[in-house]
């Protein structure tokens, strides 16, 4: 086997802490364009914008292009809704050849009328992808059209794929919702009130996550976007304080909404027992004008953790000393998994994002053991090779870093959106140290070659 | 307290489906590009590159895994802004070098996605450029195949992608002195694959299957990574296809498009085509083992007179609980097609035959497999979305639904039971795994709709039994 060749457009996209040029300044290279033929795991602009409008429950989303972008994202988030699921579903105006060539405006209009005639949605988003980009329909008008004859909101989302990455999907996304935050009303807001941005509500996390604020006796008037209605956002304006958590995903909205409407905003990450206590207190110390909030988290936290404890405590006895990878769309995810496996006694070997920047990097560089790779953008080869090298016994990631562990004959964790077990809040860190528990020890490994070629 | 989630609460069971003629709504098929990446992914030491945005690989990567469950590398040209707008020749010319570079591939194959064919990049051109800038070192073959994905599912892309390999490669040259066959078996499993490999070869033949991702979509583990999975038609074999024995190209609807693999290499290399059904049950698997035998020169080997008795042996055994059962089909036009003869033979009515394909052909192909009577109540749907497919089902309610696992949400709401064949699986184990050709295949599909309905009478039952 011929060792795997690094392209040499990524070396500086690459780098192993403790090595000779450890002494050197630190400049990993990132928020890059994709290189052409390196399989990339990112995905493009549209799955960007589609990701964090997805679990608004109630509202339409069309997609308009070629069946793919559409077919691909169909119920392809576990975002769960307590109430209506029109979300699940997936619409396109399935762009054919007669529309590529006269344009699809037209069908465009005419699916937008029969779906909402159909489901009586509280707001549409229409989807821009590649295709619509290039042949040039108005979109902007078409969605002002309907909106003004079917009485909602029809939002243009500009998501064609080649118009940058991930992040200028995000970016799309907060500006459709934008658009919709300062139509509602606010009366009877209480004084310390928040927002929830950047969580999804993935396997029903942004109900463990409502519930510890509003046990602390902290409202929350929306989570952008998981379980969301078009309603509440809509009044979100009359919050006093948004935390956003996921690097990247819904800054673009908090900046925005800091700007017009006057309110600031934390950052917070939920996965792992340190995090997830830290942003509680973190909320808690913004609305210090209310001791018995402090008071109150206090309690929450310390019976939550002792509640988890005892059988972290178990778990970690057959953990400890375990090397871990972890490659995952957002920086700040990264962070948090990097805590919450020290917790659990293991060791992070190979540590990579897909969106991250050079501040979030240097904060790796600085968590990191020596010898850990630190990836940004990584194809299937580095990964495999630095998996191998490492020798790691458990991987994080997505759908598409799975079969890469598997084949290899290492433990996988999935933590995309695609999960079905809940990993955020004080629960989920149970969860997740059950799961790692669960693949970490299965007996299955000592049958992979790869293991035994180790021992 | 977060809301508990009542399984009565969710949309599986309560959202009211409305067909309209403009939104495709729950789609019942697949882009182009996912349907050639797969073919390239069945030859061996082939890195398939999709000349668009990056999504499109990622996505169309996505979803193979779940279904395969096995790495899926698919490169890609990656689109910015300005290639949109200048043209993506660049960008195609870096990637091929880039793939070159990582995977040492032996060949790489593009596919376009609606993206560079709409702005109308000629990508031949690039090709042609890119080889004059590499003159002196020699290249893998690079075959290109037109793939817009507002023309066709992702059949056409797989079809077209066969065809395209072949046009590209074949010439007539020998190639040792085993009776070749050339076998273009459309999107079956891996284990249907296998299985008909093993049917040649026990024939004499030595099959040239195009695409053949019976290994390289379902191998075993790895001691290091590999950068393409072992496994795949050799590329010196299919370029040896016109001196081939003969072609078996199989599905109902391909056998009768115009232009295909087989029929080009009978114009081209007058090689014998036997364009043929799924052999999925008897009657198919019959005429498959009959042409073998007459492209041989040989009688049947014992072991199919064996599998086939015992196949009987089943069907006789388990009729009376299939036996004028309804059944509501969906998947791929050639896989209907296929499914709906087997249904035939066994009693079961396949009373709805759904495709989001639109070939044109599936309506023809299905006729010739059910008995005339059955006509009037079988309803065709060509170019279906799920939505149109569950309003069809619910008014026929049938007995069963066979078909992907994208049917679920649907067999759910309507409480009629799913049993999965084809692609893509992707709530169960076993996809890669599911056999749907020759005598074995059908008996495993029977064993499976049989105990599927067993087990509905049992549970149904207020006693409950453990005997029949």
């Amino acid at each position: 086997m011929t060792p795997i060749p690094i392209l040499k457009q990524r070396e500086k996209q690459i780098y192993e802490k403790g090595e000779a040029k450890d002494g050197r300044p630190f400049d990993m290279a990132c928020d890059r364009h994709s290189l052409a033929g390196s399989v990339s795991q990112r995905a493009c602009v549209f799955c960007g914008s589609r990701v964090v409008l997805y679990p608004i429950a109630d509202a339409l989303h069309l997609i308009h292009g070629p069946i793919g972008c559409a077919a691909y994202t169909w119920d392809i988030r576990g975002a769960l809704s307590s109430g209506p699921q029109l979300h699940r579903m997936s619409f396109s105006t399935d762009l054919r050849e007669q529309q590529v060539i006269f344009g699809g405006e037209t069908r465009l209009y005419q699916a937008l009328c029969d779906l909402i005639d159909a489901y009586r949605p509280a707001a549409a988003f229409v989807y821009s992808t590649c295709i619509v980009g290039i042949i040039g329909d108005d979109v902007e008008a078409v969605c002002r059209r309907v909106s003004r004859e079917k009485g909602i909101d029809v939002l243009p989302v500009h998501s064609e794929g080649f118009r940058g990455t991930k992040k200028d999907g995000y970016r799309a996304a907060c500006d459709a919702l934008f658009k919709l935050v300062g139509t509602g009303d606010t009366a009877g807001i209480q004084p310390s009130s928040i927002n929830i941005l950047g969580e999804f509500n993935i396997a029903g996390e942004a109900w463990a996550i409502r519930d510890y604020y509003e046990r602390m006796g902290v409202q929350v008037l929306s989570v952008m976007t998981g379980d969301s209605r078009v309603s509440e956002i809509r009044r979100a304006h009359g919050a006093a304080l948004n935390v956003v958590q996921c690097s990247g995903a819904m800054t673009f909205l908090a900046e925005r909404m800091t700007a017009e409407y006057g309110i600031p905003f934390i950052r917070a990450s939920y996965f792992g027992i340190e995090d997830m206590a830290k942003a509680l207190y973190d909320v808690a110390a913004y609305f210090r004008f209310d001791p018995t909030l402090q008071q109150r988290t206090e309690t929450l936290v310390r019976d939550a953790v002792n509640g988890i404890m005892p059988e972290l405590l178990r778990i970690k006895a057959d953990l400890a000393g375990k090397r871990a990878a972890i490659y995952v769309g957002g920086a700040f995810k990264a962070f948090s998994l990097i805590k919450a496996l020290r917790l659990l006694g293991m060791r992070v070997v190979l540590a990579g994002s897909q969106t991250g920047n050079s501040d979030d990097y240097q904060t790796l560089r600085d968590m990191c053991d020596p010898d850990t790779v630190i990836l940004d953008d990584a194809n299937p080869l580095e990964l495999s090779k630095y998996v191998i090298e490492k020798g790691a016994d458990l991987f994080i990631g997505g759908v598409k870093e799975r079969p890469i562990a598997f084949k290899l004959g290492i433990g996988f964790c999935d933590h995309n959106h695609e999960r079905k077990i809940s990993l955020a809040g004080f629960e989920g860190m149970l969860h997740l140290a059950r799961e790692i528990h669960t693949t970490v020890t299965s007996p299955v490994w000592r049958f992979a070659p790869f293991r035994s070629k180790q021992e | 307290m977060p809301p508990t989630i009542t399984k009565e609460a969710c949309l599986l069971d309560r959202i009211r489906v409305t067909p309209s003629a403009e939104a495709t709504q729950n789609a019942c098929k697949l882009c182009a590009p996912l349907g050639a990446a797969l073919v390239f992914k069945g030859i061996q030491g082939a890195v398939p590159l999709l000349h668009g945005s990056q999504g499109c690989s990622t996505y169309i990567r996505r979803y193979l895994i779940s279904h395969y469950k096995e790495p899926i590398d698919i490169a890609c040209s990656n689109f910015s802004e300005h290639s949109a707008i200048f043209g993506g020749g660049a960008n195609l010319k870096l990637a091929l070098e880039n793939v070159r570079h990582q995977y040492a591939p032996s060949l790489v194959g593009i596919a376009t996605t609606c993206l560079s064919e709409t702005i109308g990049d000629d990508v031949a051109m690039f090709i042609k450029e890119y080889r004059r800038s590499k003159t002196g070192q020699t290249l893998p073959p690079i075959v290109h195949v037109s793939t817009p994905s507002y023309q066709g599912s992702h059949m056409e892309g797989f079809h077209r992608a066969v065809w395209a390999t072949v046009s590209a490669l074949a010439g007539d040259e020998r190639r040792g002195d085993a009776r070749r066959v050339n076998l273009f078996p459309g999107m079956l499993s891996p284990a249907d694959i296998r299985h008909l490999k093993q049917m040649t070869a026990a024939f004499g033949l030595e099959a040239v299957v195009l695409p053949d991702y019976s290994e390289t979509l379902d191998g075993g583990l790895w001691k290091d990574y590999q950068r393409v999975p072992e496994g795949g038609t050799p590329v010196d074999a299919i370029a040896a296809a016109g001196a081939a024995e003969a072609s078996i190209e199989l599905g109902g609807s391909l056998a009768m498009a115009r232009e295909t693999a087989a029929s080009f290499l009978q114009q081209r290399f007058a090689v014998r085509p036997f364009r043929l059904g799924m052999p999925i049950g008897i009657r198919q698997t019959d005429v498959l083992i009959q042409s073998l035998a007459e492209i041989s020169g040989r009688p049947v080997p014992g072991c199919y007179a064996e599998q086939r008795g015992r196949l009987l042996d089943t069907l006789v055994d388990g009729h009376k609980y299939v036996n004028t059962v309804r059944a509501a089909l969906y998947g791929e036009e050639d896989l209907v097609a296929g499914m709906a003869g087997f249904l035939a033979e066994i009693g079961i009515h396949p009373v709805v035959c759904a495709s989001g394909g639109r070939s044109m052909h599936l309506a023809e192909a299905i006729r010739a497999q059910i008995p005339a009577s059955w006509h009037a109540e079988t309803a065709i749907l060509e170019d279906a979305d799920f939505t149109a497919i569950e309003t069809a089902v619910d008014t026929a309610r049938p007995d069963l639904i066979i078909g992907h696992s994208k049917g679920y949400a649907m067999s759910r709401r309507l409480g009629i039971p799913l049993v999965r064949i084809g692609f893509p699986i992707h709530d169960r184990m076993g996809g890669s795994r599911l056999l749907h050709v020759g005598y074995e295949g059908a008996m495993a599909l029977f064993d499976r709709l049989a105990n599927t309905l067993i087990e509905r009478r049992q549970d149904a039952s207020p006693i409950g039994y453990t005997y029949m």
